[in-house]
């Protein structure tokens, strides 16, 4: 007689979605920009990033057997490799090995398998390798270079690059370049007022293009933001975060600006500058450190804009957004004990609705 | 006709295409039929036939027991072999009461009621007691005795009768096949059952997705004024009741209330159809349709099957397993609320809607993975819930804390297992976790029971002693102990008291 | 510097002794800790902790000196509600319920004897002197004391079965990613 499987109960029947799938659309809607900035920074970002996300996948798969897991499908999921590639972004291009494998022990050994693996986390990965390299390690964490694109006239060889990212090679023809955000800081810090600073850093039009000093993630902005776009095509992420984060930072800066304009930068600067592209739609949209209701990704990614621009305007470091979606990060469960979205049937706190009033026929 | 929004819901691949298209053909009689005395919510039926009876089709072989229950007829002529314990179609594969009928070949209809010549001008009160009398229950799957259901209307004030014609279940046609050929049929029924309830407002909902079912429906509810007709969203979950009710009227059934305390009631298209058989015609329910589809099946048809019918013959009929093949699982009803068969020699009962052979493709199940928060859940969950929260608690057996998340207030749709990306079964824990309050719940029940009971003892323990004692003292008074004789010893005067 | 640490000294002096002062005269009166347990236990005084009835088990537990699992009958959910009242932590992950049981009386075995009447702490067996005796399945509690009464082993405990109306689904037992041991 035939027996039927009876072990499990329905749905017997799911959407062709997986983890996998999320991590590989990420990686396609990261491509354009990553390609274009390695091209832009040539081969020394090359071995940087190929030595973050490879280290990150060794250690993801060291803390597996260590914890006695299987390896597979773990490892398979691909989000070991999506935090190594947002953690690469975050770089500057010409930095040494270590600090690549370094960022893959702080993002994948402390901020996620300590925490419980994937899921548990409650910071970002990739922004705790960041600000933790940021903090012990300031000098080669913001060693910015000029653009020097791949097989242009002063791009490095082959044989030089590997010297830059693995030998000590630092100073070897390279031009150290401020951020824009970084010049602006150091020339407010001594005075000069944000009008004539923001002359002096590259356009707007190259800022969003992204021919300008920087970390991959901030140069190449005008695809980051295409990629953006294409993942809420994709409906992997949704508007609320991206949208709530960026609307902040644009009001504030244009306020601000229209107020002071020698103090404060203007909003269309605010938005092209640095990683709010990045941020806004990779970094702040990570699923497991952000809110899980619509309501409060809205009310986050204000959170995540407003302390932005606290941070960029008012702190030390010129980059806040690392800082802004670490301490949102921390707020997540508040925001989703107070953000429940309302149960059918129920008051939003907890009653049953009361009985419309009924007219008798 | 506004609708209003309901929150959520997700849009499965529907693959109705495969049964949309074929009419709905009877099945022949098979030779045994197995009727279960429970096939609806309540009261098992008690049978009024014993072992070797003749019967009649139609014939009544149970009747209801209590007052939420509904009577059992023999779907055709023959006799019983007997009242057993046997395989129930559902996922425990445990036995329940089924009566076995054997029969004739000669399809002989018994003594029918006379139909009621004008329903409309008819007692309400009677058309309940037909509805009562053939046995019919919500066939959208719910199976709740529809009798009861007309019976709202004391108590409650109504004014708006809903026909769900959805259908939103990927696979299943049945509905809109009956819609389709026995239109007619359905708007008399549904007519009926408003004049029944006291209505005048009857609404028929029909997903776009059906639209010769929305021509058809259409054309036969023309002629009569007060009945609406109107297109439904494509989603899953737009059948369910409380959904239904908020799209159509905007208004929220409120936790723990029923949409009869919002003045509308509804039913299935089904049951509208087989309340216009037993009013119109006496007939009583002993058959019903049924969708068998899913891919490894060989062909996938719209049958109308007697009710006791196995499934084995059912997929005979439906030319068997594709290339012999057995199905990766056998499905009662649809896909995303359907449980599954344990075998294929169990019975189609009032509640099945269909039966789905579905392959391993077709399920796309895969091993679990953690949750990743996405938050997807949240969003397509159709009763504001959040339900990786709940499903934590579950897992980690903190049943209160999922309760005061609001597991009692899942419908069980299914459409965030659907989602999940980490393919977690998340209904199933609620399922679970529904499951082990209820018995938690009888648990205390039986304890306080259990408790009256010990005290009731102790207090009698108490009275009989305390009876011994009066009477002990009764007897003191009456009878004065004994006194000494002369025979004592000197010196040892005892005293009469 | 004197200062400062002659300052803090005084400060956490004070600070001390007002702390000691109120946790002698500002103690909170002890609640009833024994009532409540009692409450929580099943009540039926079957016996199966070992304890003569429930009032004396929520006294060895209010002592400290019974484990929360000791209710047989109430499983895990009395376990849990006890350890929730006591404020401990109860590890009751391995903790299986004992299968609810129900006597029942063999009737040609049965000599009426009453003994098992006079011990059954529900009242679930019927019957009179020298008449045989029954019991009321629904108001057994299993704790199997006519089991142990009956001269003529008349009496026998059976295991309660799933019906399919209390039948509901098993938790989901999923693969935690954990590797199983290596066979050697």
């Amino acid at each position: 007689m035939i027996v039927f499987r009876n072990d499990r109960s329905g749905p017997f029947t799911h959407a062709p979605n997986s983890v996998r799938a999320v991590m590989v659309t990420v990686m396609l809607a990261l491509t354009p920009a990553t390609l274009f900035d390695l091209w832009l920074f040539g081969w020394p970002a090359v071995f940087l990033f190929t030595v973050t996300v490879g280290a990150c996948v060794v250690f993801e798969a060291a803390c597996l057997q260590l914890q006695g897991k299987l390896l597979l499908p773990a490892l398979g999921d691909g989000s070991a490799v999506l935090t190594g590639w947002l953690l690469a972004m975050t770089l500057p291009p010409w930095a040494p090995w270590w600090i690549g494998v370094l960022g893959a022990v702080f993002a994948i050994a402390l901020a996620k398998h300590l925490f419980g693996g994937i899921g548990q986390n409650v910071f970002n990965p990739a922004m705790v390798a960041r600000v933790a390299l940021l903090v012990s390690f300031p000098v080669p964490m913001t060693a910015f270079t000029l653009p020097r694109p791949l097989f242009s006239a002063g791009a490095p060889g082959f044989l030089d690059s590997l010297s830059i990212t693995f030998g000590h090679a630092v100073g070897l023809d390279t031009i150290s370049a401020a951020s824009a955000l970084g010049t602006i800081k150091t020339e407010l810090s001594r005075g000069v007022p944000v009008t004539q600073s923001m002359a002096e850093t590259p356009d707007l039009l190259h800022m969003l293009i992204g021919l300008r000093p920087g970390s991959m993630g901030e140069t190449s902005a005008l695809l980051i933001l295409l990629g953006g776009l294409w993942l809420l095509h994709r409906k992997v992420i949704s508007w609320h975060v991206p949208v709530a984060m960026m609307t902040t930072l644009f009001a504030l800066g244009a306020l601000f600006h229209a107020v002071a304009p020698d103090r404060f930068t203007s909003g269309v600067f605010q938005l092209v500058s640095g990683a709010t592209f990045l941020g806004a739609f990779f970094i702040a949209t990570d699923y497991v450190t952000s809110p899980v209701s619509r309501s409060g990704q809205v009310v986050y990614g204000f959170g995540c804009g407003f302390l932005t621009w606290i941070i960029r305007t008012f702190a030390g470091y010129p980059e806040g957004v690392a800082f802004a979606v670490l301490l949102m990060n921390a707020l997540t469960p508040l925001i989703d004990r107070a953000f429940r979205p309302r149960t059918f049937g129920r008051t939003r706190a907890g009653t049953p609705l009361p009985l419309p009033p009924r007219k008798k026929p | 006709m506004k609708l209003f929004r309901i929150r959520g819901g997700v849009h499965p691949d529907y693959r109705k295409e495969r049964t949309r298209e074929n009419p709905i053909i009877a099945l022949p009689m098979p030779r045994i039929l197995c009727l279960p005395l429970k096939q609806h919510v309540g009261a098992a039926a008690k049978a009024v036939v014993t072992s070797g009876k003749r019967v009649k089709k139609g014939e009544l072989l149970a009747r209801a027991s209590g007052a939420v229950s509904a009577p059992i007829h023999a779907p055709t002529s023959g006799y019983v072999v007997d009242i057993v314990d046997q395989t129930a179609p559902h996922p425990s594969g445990l036995p329940q009461k089924t009566i076995m009928l054997r029969s004739d070949g000669k399809d002989e209809w018994g003594e029918l009621p006379a139909g009621i010549a004008d329903p409309f001008t008819a007692d309400p009160g009677e058309i309940d007691a037909r509805v009562a009398a053939a046995g019919i229950v919500g066939l959208g799957g719910a199976a709740f005795p529809s009798a009861v259901k007309l019976g709202l209307r004391v108590g409650k004030t109504l004014d708006t009768l809903i026909l769900n014609g959805a259908e939103c279940e990927p696979y299943l046609t049945c509905d809109d096949r009956i819609m389709q050929e026995h239109a007619e049929e359905v708007v008399d029924g549904a007519r009926i059952m408003a004049h029944a309830l006291g209505l005048k407002r009857l609404i028929i909902a029909i997903e776009t997705n059906k639209p010769q079912a929305l021509d058809k429906i259409r054309a036969a509810a023309a002629p009569f004024a007060g009945v609406v007709v109107v297109g439904m969203p494509v989603r899953y979950p737009m059948g369910s009741e409380r959904h239904l009710v908020k799209a159509l009227t905007g208004l929220e059934t409120p936790a723990g209330k029923l949409t009869a305390d919002v003045g509308v009631v509804v039913h299935n298209v089904g049951t509208a159809r087989a309340v216009h058989q037993a009013v119109r015609f006496g007939r009583p329910l002993i058959s019903r349709v049924i969708t068998v589809s899913g891919g490894a099946l060989s062909e996938g048809r719209n049958i109308e099957v007697p009710l006791g019918t196995l499934v084995s013959d059912v997929v005979a009929f439906c030319g068997g397993f594709k290339n012999g093949t057995i199905p990766h699982r056998l499905i009662s009803g649809g896909p995303m609320m359907g449980y599954p068969l344990p075998a294929l020699d169990v019975p189609v009962i009032k509640g099945t809607g269909g039966i789905l052979a579905l392959t391993r493709e077709e399920i796309n199940e895969q091993t679990a993975g953690p949750c990743i928060r996405c938050g997807t859940c949240v969003t397509v969950c159709p009763c504001g819930l959040v339900p990786m929260e709940m499903a934590a608690f579950i897992r980690h057996d903190k049943l209160e804390a999922a309760t005061k998340a609001g597991i009692r207030d899942c419908v069980s749709c299914g459409s965030c297992s659907y989602i999940c990306p980490s393919h977690i079964p998340l209904v199933q824990y609620f399922n679970y976790a529904k499951g082990r309050l209820n018995a938690l719940d009888r648990d205390q029940r039986k304890q306080e029971r259990l408790r009256t009971l010990v005290e009731a003892r102790m207090a009698r323990i108490e009275r009989q002693a305390q009876a011994k004692r009066e009477a002990a003292a009764r007897a003191r008074v009456a009878k004065p102990p004994v006194v000494a004789t002369n025979d004592a010893p000197a010196g040892d005067m005892k005293v009469s008291a | 510097m004197l200062v400062a640490v002659g300052s803090l000294a005084l400060m956490g002096a004070t600070l001390g002794t007002v702390l000691g002062v109120a946790s002698r005269y500002l103690a909170v009166k002890s609640d009833p800790l024994e009532a409540d347990l009692q409450a929580l236990l099943p009540g039926s005084q079957c016996g199966q902790c070992g304890y003569v009835g429930c009032a004396p088990a929520a006294a060895a537990l209010a002592k400290g000196e019974a484990p929360v699992t000791l209710c047989i009958p109430g499983g895990r959910a009395v376990a849990e509600r006890l350890a929730r009242r006591l404020g401990l932590e109860a590890d009751l992950s391995g903790h299986e319920d004992a299968e609810p049981q129900y006597a029942v009386i063999d009737e040609k075995l049965c000599i009426g004897c009453l003994r098992c009447f006079q011990e059954c702490t529900t009242d679930a067996i019927v019957g009179a002197a020298k008449q045989i005796h029954t019991v009321i399945a629904d108001n057994c509690h299993g704790c199997a004391k006519c089991f142990q009464t009956c001269p003529t082993q008349a009496v026998s405990m059976h295991k309660i079965q799933i019906n399919l109306a209390d039948w509901h689904w098993q938790k989901p037992k999923l693969r935690s990613g954990l590797k199983t041991r290596r066979r050697h």
